[in-house]
């Protein structure tokens, strides 16, 4: 359908579009008009993406003097993958309507672990090792030895781009990673390099967050992006974590030993060069006489991670003197290694600020700040210089650069937090020290500053007026989004008790009684036995997931007892049956562990399972992978149930530190932020099993704190305006009969347009029918 | 016997009450007859074997008399009581071989050449509860079959699918496997020794080596020749115990004992075979939840970048790591395996030795199909991805032409013709609204009248020039057969409306026969040809 939202006509790829969409397009069009930044809330489950990306391909494509890029960033690979595929669905529309002029090149980009099609280094199996065997081939120094020299191994995919040279382009349409792989792998061009290239040119970038947010990649991939960009980071809510883990770094003594191993070894190459070259090393020093700027005149192919910190205009200073030569550096390196191996051998607690730790490093090891600062450049230099290309295994001394590059360039919002052991483990002593960010505004300033517009989204910013707090910035609209149902299609309910009347909760004291395990094990039961297709459990921690599946599994606490008669070579046995096995009498059980691999597979077979009728549960733990970014949409999720609140950690000295941060710089009351992050965390677990208004599902909130009203509160509207105050206290069978009698009335057929007056789905001739300020009043 | 002839003494009833006449049956291969032993008794029988359709008798042992009871085509059953089992058991293997007889008595031209078959009796019983549950079947068996168009053979031949549909739903059909961890062997103990014992079943064994390949593959390097399979199996079960061991240093304990006893290790160890696998597998996962390409692009989280301990990551204690197998995976094992299914079914669990032999030829066989799977897999993800982006409910239904499920079609492929002419009228009715819109409205009102003369145009202009070209445009045909919304059907009397239904069935049938006789490979194909032509002129 195609419409008008003011001056620009919308072209969007579905025949009806929900109320929402477009309130939500107006909202956007608003904000790049005005050419600000703006943070929308809308529920999942309304075609939030698509939206997004009709109006802001449409609005570029109205306004043909000024052509206005889009980065659109999303959290994971699959999610680019997902929005890849929804922009295909557009593009493919809007040519069809609109002609050639609509033509547009959108590209996906990830590391070279995504996007590599030479077999020789895919057959690396983690992504270090995968950049290293690139760099090994493709590296500027072994393309020309291999001009010499015929046994030296390149990849001839990079050979074949770079003979091409500005011949390789990608022709007009949307790529997803595995449309680029076979692209490349069609014409001989590394889809990498390509891609690379291509990120200048293309009208639509889709990549992750640290792509803009982490100043070490940020710094090679993005810095030539225009200004004229609009910036779109989906699912933000967890936007703040984001950027304080891209600045923060830890030491161990393992990063210390493999450091100074690292150093070591550079050495040796220094001497051989010394006897070799030395003119190379010459070279080097005067290029560092006059300043950092040198990244920009690399072959792309040589680039490195970049600075995790410096500001553009660092960059044109001259390096200090005390590190130009290469062996001074090495002996600079030296002295903080070994100042970092006395601060780590401590045997309390210790809280720095970045300034006197910094004091203290001058003092005691004689490096200043400004040396401090300039240490990861100068690394970096020096590896290009010895011609390195095994990266993967410096990763050691990269991190100790790292840290002091931070340390010495921040002298507010980190701190310096040195711990001897884990609070919870107490017996094994395993010091870190941790350089830990605090505050969320700094590795985002960046982008504000830089782009005109910033798109902050997500199904869950409540309470949406902290973000703007938190990341210090001033959106000129922000607003949150109802759902307008066309039936109750969610149905959330707070389980306060178990059969028994006892409550469940998972708080620290009450979580690992038996009476609680038990009781949420029948619920799950129970709930096994009537809903049908797939159904999600969330739990508050990996620890407690693994603690919980062992006892349900090994107490047997249904003590029914079968025989198994048929016996082969051994004795009789007799088999209890015990709570698992009652689970997997109805579904199957798939769990999430740390191993990711082992995860996606388990959530593959969860899928097929769902797909072929068996039923499955998925045991999931909130803050992770899968809670992250994973849909549980139609059949994949009829019901998830929250056990407990996901409340963080709070005995995390990181944590403490940063709620301390909160509370002196932006007036944020503890209690409030880990009551808001905990909430956000659950609305985001639960929040995934709505994809569109067709689609139905329940969410259990499995514990007696939720239904205090400063804990709900927290939960965003379109959750909190079906939550009925029947279902705010419920016991497991109480909560069963309401799943079941939800389950019967979703099964009904029901008018998809919406029947009492108010409309849910609009037509075309609706939206023309109404202009956008009639439509405004007429939803809300 | 000997002749081929039976002669047996026993009673005739027309029903089970009925006190019944005595007399003599006779039994030939072709027929059966039954005199009276008072030659004035009216009750006579005198019938060929191929009328008759269905043959019942009691079992021995049941306190009822031995009785035989014969159903005939027409629905009459014959019940015959014997005097003794004996004689049942005679006449019954007679009656038996005179009825699979019929099948092929009527046998044509060229006998040599005759696809023949030897129906089985269950296979015969279902023809003739078919006939008598389907009057339409009924009717055309009884033109073409009975009258010696088609031998009976060839009338079922074109209904496989029907019989063997009903026929192989029993037998064929895969058993899943059972959602139970079988292979969780909860070792019982008795209480007083530090005895423990574990049970194993070729069940649970199947799973132990479906769930663990490698497992699998030491049994078959192993067993018999290193060791006893007694041996094998405590082993496993010690391994098993080390790793279900509650103490806190399960890890270590499992890696001491790995450093002492080889063959245990290998039970200790993580299963390398599943880990290729694994890696087979995560590249052809659906890229939605692609987690481990997340990975691959992450650079904030690089060893010791981010934040380390905040209590979210979770805490392991790293020396044993190798040893270490979690309960999680071991459940996301087994739900991989239960919903994979199994290769090998219930007949095959005698004993662990042919379990394992059996899984190991299914495997080969899966290794030489994952390739094709491979390239296949890529079309599969991006369809699944597509399908994961849309949002149904904004989009017009996509509802394509589809005749609405009506059981009885699905049920019959013998299927009323009337279903099919209004089915047929819906759908084309549809298609030529599409196609003649904005085109010329007018033409769409035509009269039952006009559509029929347009028809007979046709008919007569094909008699002229021959069937070189499709007989009628289906436009014309439609419109003759449908007249807005009234089934052309129903404005026909209903004598006539009978009888062109009866011709429609008839001329299906011979088109079927015809088209099946293709291609013409041997000289009694091509007189049925001939004769099926003849017959529809």
């Amino acid at each position: 359908m195609k419409f008008q939202i003011e001056d620009v006509t919308v072209c969007f790829p579905y025949d009806h579009i929900y109320p929402e969409q477009y309130s939500y397009m107006v909202e956007l069009k608003r904000a790049l008009d005005a050419k600000g930044h703006c943070l929308l809330e809308m529920p999942t489950g309304t075609g939030k993406t698509i939206a997004l990306l009709s109006l802001i391909t449409s609005y570029t494509l109205s306004k043909p003097q000024g052509a206005i890029k889009l980065i659109y960033c999303t959290r994971t690979v699959h999610e680019m993958e997902k929005t890849l595929a929804e922009l295909k669905l557009l593009h493919n529309y809007q040519v069809k309507h609109l002609g050639p002029a609509a033509k547009i090149l959108a590209i996906g980009l990830s590391s070279r672990k995504n996007l590599c099609v030479n077999p020789n280094v895919l057959e690396a199996n983690n992504r270090d090792s995968v950049d290293a065997a690139c760099r090994k081939r493709t590296a500027s120094w072994v393309r020309a030895l291999s001009a010499e020299n015929p046994n030296v191994e390149t990849c001839e995919f990079f050979e074949n781009y770079e003979r091409t040279a500005s011949g390789a382009v990608l022709p007009p349409g949307v790529y997803t990673l595995q449309d680029l792989r076979a692209f490349g792998k069609e014409k001989g061009w590394c889809p990498y390099f390509l891609a690379r290239h291509m990120v200048q040119l293309a009208n639509v970038v889709v990549y992750s967050y640290q792509y803009l947010l982490d100043p070490k990649v940020a710094g090679i991939i993005s810095k030539e992006m225009q200004k004229e960009s609009v910036v779109v980071f989906d699912e933000a809510h967890n936007i703040d974590n984001v950027c304080i883990e891209a600045l923060s770094v830890s030491v161990r003594r393992q990063t210390l030993d493999g450091a100074s191993r690292n150093i070591s070894r550079i050495e040796q190459e220094i001497n051989r060069f010394k006897a070799t070259d030395a003119n190379r090393l010459r070279d080097e020093y005067k290029r560092l006489v006059n300043g950092l700027a040198l990244s920009g005149n690399l072959p792309g192919s040589d680039s490195w991670l970049s600075n995790p910190a410096l500001p553009d205009d660092i960059l044109r200073e001259a390096v200090p003197g005390n590190i130009r030569r290469a062996e001074h550096f090495l002996h600079v390196l030296r002295r903080l290694l070994q100042y970092l191996t006395v601060r780590l051998d401590t045997e309390d607690v210790e809280k720095e600020s970045p300034i006197s730790f910094v004091a203290s490093i001058n003092n005691q090891a004689g490096i200043d700040q400004k040396t401090l600062k300039f240490c990861y450049d100068r690394l970096h230099s020096l590896m290009l210089t010895l011609e390195i290309t095994d990266t993967d295994d410096f990763l050691h001394v990269q991190t100790i650069c790292d840290f002091a590059t931070l340390v010495g360039t921040y002298s507010r919002g980190f701190s310096i937090i040195i711990e001897p052991f884990d609070e919870r483990m107490p017996h094994i002593p395993d010091p870190v020290l941790q350089l830990s960010c605090h505050d969320a505004s700094l590795a985002i300033k960046p982008v504000f500053d830089r782009f005109q517009s910033v798109v902050i989204t997500s199904g869950t910013l409540s309470p949406i007026d902290l973000y703007p707090r938190l990341l210090n910035f001033h959106p000129v609209v922000s607003r949150s989004f109802k759902m307008s149902l066309t039936r109750d299609c969610i149905c959330p309910m707070v389980l306060t008790r178990g059969s028994d009347q006892l409550p469940v909760s998972t708080k620290f004291d009450m979580r690992s009684d038996p009476g609680v395990v038990r009781n949420y094990g029948k619920l799950l039961v129970e709930m096994v036995s009537i809903v049908p297709d797939g159904i999600v459990c969330f739990f508050v921690s990996y620890s407690y997931m693994d603690g919980i599946i062992n006892t349900w599994n090994e107490s047997g606490l249904l003590k029914d007892v079968l025989v198994v008669g048929y016996v082969s070579s051994f004795h009789l046995v007799f088999l209890m049956i015990l709570l698992f096995q009652e689970i997997m009498q109805h579904k199957l059980v798939f769990i999430e562990t740390q191993d990711v691999v082992e995860t996606t597979l388990a959530l593959d077979n969860y899928r097929r399972a769902c797909d072929c009728g068996r039923g499955a549960v998925f045991f999931s733990v909130a803050r992770g992978k899968v809670a992250e970014g994973i849909d549980f949409d139609r059949h994949y999720g009829r019901l998830v149930i929250m056990f407990g609140i996901p409340f963080q950690y709070t005995l995390s000295k990181i944590l403490l530190a940063r709620l301390e941060y909160l509370r002196d710089t932006f007036q944020i009351k503890e209690g409030d932020f880990l009551t808001f992050d905990a909430l956000r965390q659950a609305a985001q677990c639960v929040g995934r099993v709505i994809r569109s208004k067709a689609d139905y599902g329940m969410m259990i909130f499995a514990d007696k704190r939720y239904s205090r009203h400063d804990k709900r509160s927290k939960l965003p509207g379109w959750i909190l305006s079906h939550l009925r105050d029947a279902h705010l206290n419920l016991s497991t069978d109480m909560a069963l009969h309401i799943a079941r009698e939800f389950l019967r009335k979703m099964a009904q057929p029901y008018d998809k347009t919406g029947s009492s007056g108010k409309k849910t789905l609009l037509s075309q001739e609706d939206l023309e029918k109404m202009d956008g300020s009639g439509l405004q009043e007429r939803l809300y | 016997m000997a002749s081929g002839q039976v002669s047996k003494r026993v009673k005739f009833k027309s029903s089970v009450k009925d006190p019944g006449t005595p007399g003599r049956l006779f039994l030939t291969l072709e027929r059966l007859m039954f005199k009276p032993n008072s030659p004035n008794s009216a009750t006579k029988l005198n019938m060929e074997f191929r009328f008759v359709k269905n043959h019942k008798y009691t079992k021995e042992g049941s306190n009822k008399a031995p009785m035989l009871n014969l159903t005939s085509s027409q629905g009459v059953s014959y019940i015959f009581e014997f005097e003794s089992y004996d004689d049942l058991h005679v006449c019954k293997e007679c009656v038996g071989k005179a009825l699979s007889k019929t099948g092929e008595t009527p046998k044509p031209i060229d006998t040599s050449e005759v696809p023949s078959e030897q129906p089985s009796t269950e296979e015969l019983l279902l023809r003739m509860n078919m006939l008598r549950e389907n009057g339409e079947l009924q009717k055309l068996h009884m033109r073409f079959v009975s009258d010696g168009i088609l031998t009976e053979a060839e009338f079922w031949a074109t209904r496989k699918k029907l019989l063997g549909g009903n026929f192989s739903k029993k037998s064929k059909q895969r058993t899943g496997l059972k959602s139970f961890v079988l292979s969780d062997t909860k070792p019982s103990t008795d209480g007083r020794t530090n005895k423990v014992t574990f049970t194993l079943t070729p069940e649970i064994v199947r799973e132990v080596f479906a769930e663990k390949p490698a497992v699998h593959q030491a049994y078959l390097n192993l067993v018999p020749r290193k060791m006893s399979e007694r041996d094998f199996w405590s082993k496993y079960c010690r391994a098993e115990y080390l790793h279900h061991a509650k103490n806190a240093n399960a890890g270590a304990a499992a890696a001491a004992e790995a450093a002492e006893d080889e063959e245990l290790a290998l039970f200790l160890k993580p299963d390398d075979i599943l880990a290729s696998e694994t890696r087979r597998k995560i590249r052809c996962v659906d890229p939605t939840l692609d987690m481990e390409a997340d990975e691959g692009d992450d650079y904030t989280h690089l060893p010791d970048h981010g934040i380390v301990r905040d209590g979210s990551k979770e805490i392991t204690e790293s020396q044993h790591e190798h040893y270490r197998r979690t309960l999680s995976q071991e459940l996301n094992r087994h739900a991989a395996v239960v919903l994979q299914g199994t290769p090998i079914d219930e007949e095959q669990l005698k004993d662990t030795q042919s379990v394992a032999e059996a899984l190991k030829l299914s495997k080969q066989g899966q290794n030489a199909s994952n390739e094709e799977t491979d390239m296949n897999t890529n079309q599969d993800r991006l369809s699944r991805i597509s399908k994961m982006i849309e949002i149904d409910d904004l989009q017009a239904s996509s509802d394509l032409p589809l005749a609405p499920l009506s059981i009885k079609i699905c049920d019959f492929e013998s299927r009323i013709p009337r279903d099919y002419f209004d089915s047929q009228q819906a759908t084309a009715l549809k298609n030529s609204r599409d196609t003649s819109i904005g085109n010329d409205p007018v033409k769409r009102i035509l009269s039952a009248e006009e559509s029929y003369a347009s028809l007979r145009d046709s008919i007569s202009h094909v008699k002229t020039t021959g069937l070189i070209n499709p007989i009628i445009t289906p436009e014309a045909a439609v419109k003759v057969l449908s007249n807005h919304g009234l089934s052309f059907l129903d404005t026909l009397p209903n004598t006539s409306k009978e009888e062109l239904l009866y011709h429609w069935t008839s001329l299906q049938e011979l088109l079927r026969h015809y088209w099946s006789s293709y291609p013409i490979t041997t000289a009694y194909l091509y007189t049925k040809v001939n004769d099926v032509i003849l017959l529809s002129e």
